[in-house]
């Protein structure tokens, strides 16, 4: 079953289950705490990337391990239908991710192919690892600029 | 009653003389712009900085940057404006002006034609800059490629669209002294420079009056997003906490401190700004950070 697939039968019953429970649904701290999971690993490589701290092979490599694996989480229940920015509050995920869930799949499968490569490169010395944690860092605004809202 | 109509009437008269005169487009001296010598290496620097392309590009997220043939929309309480084609194009883009009009345009919001523009495109901060700048960013710019997509009109609410109004706006809002004053030092003023007079930070981190004049007291304090729901965060203010080195990798990466990824509007920002030398991000950051302590 495919990525989209999958989020579209859920979410049909979703919203017939809980219409009124939206607001709370705990798809969406679940998911936000995924993304919070992505950035704890994500974030070590970055302080890296950036000279903030020094450069960790060992660390590197269990951060990108995780990020490997985090980025795996089915996210087949994460996305309901009627869990937008327009529906509800307490979330950015635009409207736009329902209406073009091809394209959102698509990116999510981006972000997966660049955790794979950063898993490959993390333990390979500094610029190794730069380069494909900048691939990453890509893959994630691709998404954020079309389906995050602003922060309110 | 004759008496009083007719000083009524004389009255009127004399306030529609000072509206017309005070709404009549105010270009720059000729004498200052005409014999410019623009150099489109420098002027690649301006247009990245000024960041034309966030705004010009076509509007797909992965449309090129230099092919200014326009498209994108901004709503605001004023209505939605489409951003014009400025490609090279001589019907649909600019590539029939001349270096003056070019400059007129970009330094004080005034058509080839003697309009006004709206300020949603940020003449307001481009009215700062050094006139050598916006000729060598015509230079550069007239290198770019030529776009035949007609520019849309803008669909504005009564009576914004009338444009000789923006006149009286202009009178009020369109000023070209600095949001920060005092002593700086020369990194703070080149960051002042790029950051007031190019990259136009203020326009969307300040928020604005009815009119929608910016709020200078609240300088970089963060604003509802004019496009949309969320706000424009603070980069000023008790709540930002941001260093300079903060500033400088955000800029270069689009990476919060806290490693969050950027994206929206802002994204175009950080893809225009990237570009530039790291000592002009450092630049910016350390103004944006001296600007941050205004008012404390």
């Amino acid at each position: 079953m495919s990525f989209k697939h999958l989020i579209g039968t859920l979410a049909l019953g979703a919203a017939i289950a809980f219409p009124a429970m939206a607001e709370n649904d705990p798809a969406v701290e679940t998911r936000q705490g995924q993304f919070k999971l992505f950035i704890h690993n994500f974030g070590v490589m970055g302080a890296m990337a950036q000279g903030r701290i020094d450069y960790d092979a060992e660390m590197a490599q269990t951060a990108a391990d995780n990020l490997f694996h985090v980025t795996r989480h089915d996210q087949s229940r994460l996305w309901p239908e009627g869990t937008d920015s327009m529906s509800i509050d307490g979330t950015r995920a635009r409207p736009a991710i329902w209406d073009n869930l091809d394209d959102f799949a698509a990116k999510f499968g981006a972000l997966q192919d660049a955790t794979e490569a950063l898993q490959g490169a993390a333990g390979d010395g500094l610029e190794a690892m730069q380069a494909a944690f900048g691939r990453t860092a890509g893959a994630c605004q691709a998404c954020h600029e079309v389906y995050r809202e602003e922060a309110s | 009653m004759h008496r009083f109509l007719l000083g009524f009437a004389a009255l009127g008269i004399i306030a529609a003389g000072t509206a017309w005169a005070l709404s009549a487009p105010r270009p720059l001296d000729e004498a200052q712009i005409t014999d410019l010598q623009g150099d489109p290496q420098a002027g690649r620097t301006i247009f990245l900085a000024a960041g034309c392309s966030s705004c010009h590009r076509a509007p797909a997220r992965d449309s090129d940057p230099l092919i200014l043939s326009g498209g994108r929309s901004f709503a605001s309480d004023f209505g939605t404006f489409h951003a014009p084609n400025i490609s090279t194009h001589p019907d649909h883009g600019i590539g029939n002006w001349s270096q003056a009009e070019f400059i007129n345009a970009v330094m004080r919001g005034i058509s080839p034609q003697g309009a006004h523009y709206y300020p949603a495109f940020p003449y307001t901060s481009y009215i700062r800059a050094e006139p050598q700048d916006i000729a060598d960013l015509y230079a550069y710019m007239m290198t770019l490629p030529s776009d035949a997509t007609p520019s849309l009109p803008h669909d504005l609410d009564f009576p914004f669209t009338i444009r000789r109004t923006l006149g009286l706006w202009k009178t009020l809002f369109l000023r070209d002294d600095w949001a920060v004053t005092g002593p700086l030092t020369p990194q703070e003023e080149r960051g002042r420079y790029l950051a007031e007079a190019l990259a136009h930070c203020g326009e969307c981190h300040t928020p604005r009056n009815l009119l929608g004049g910016l709020t200078r007291a609240e300088w970089h304090r963060g604003a509802p997003n004019p496009s949309g729901t969320g706000r424009i965060p603070a980069i000023a203010g008790p709540g930002f906490d941001w260093t300079e080195f903060d500033v400088s990798a955000y800029l270069s990466s689009g990476l919060t401190p806290e490693f969050d990824v950027v994206g929206g509007t802002m994204a175009d920002v950080v893809g225009n700004l990237r570009q530039l030398d790291k000592a002009d991000l450092d630049a910016i950051a350390a103004y944006i950070l001296r600007a941050a302590r205004e008012g404390d």
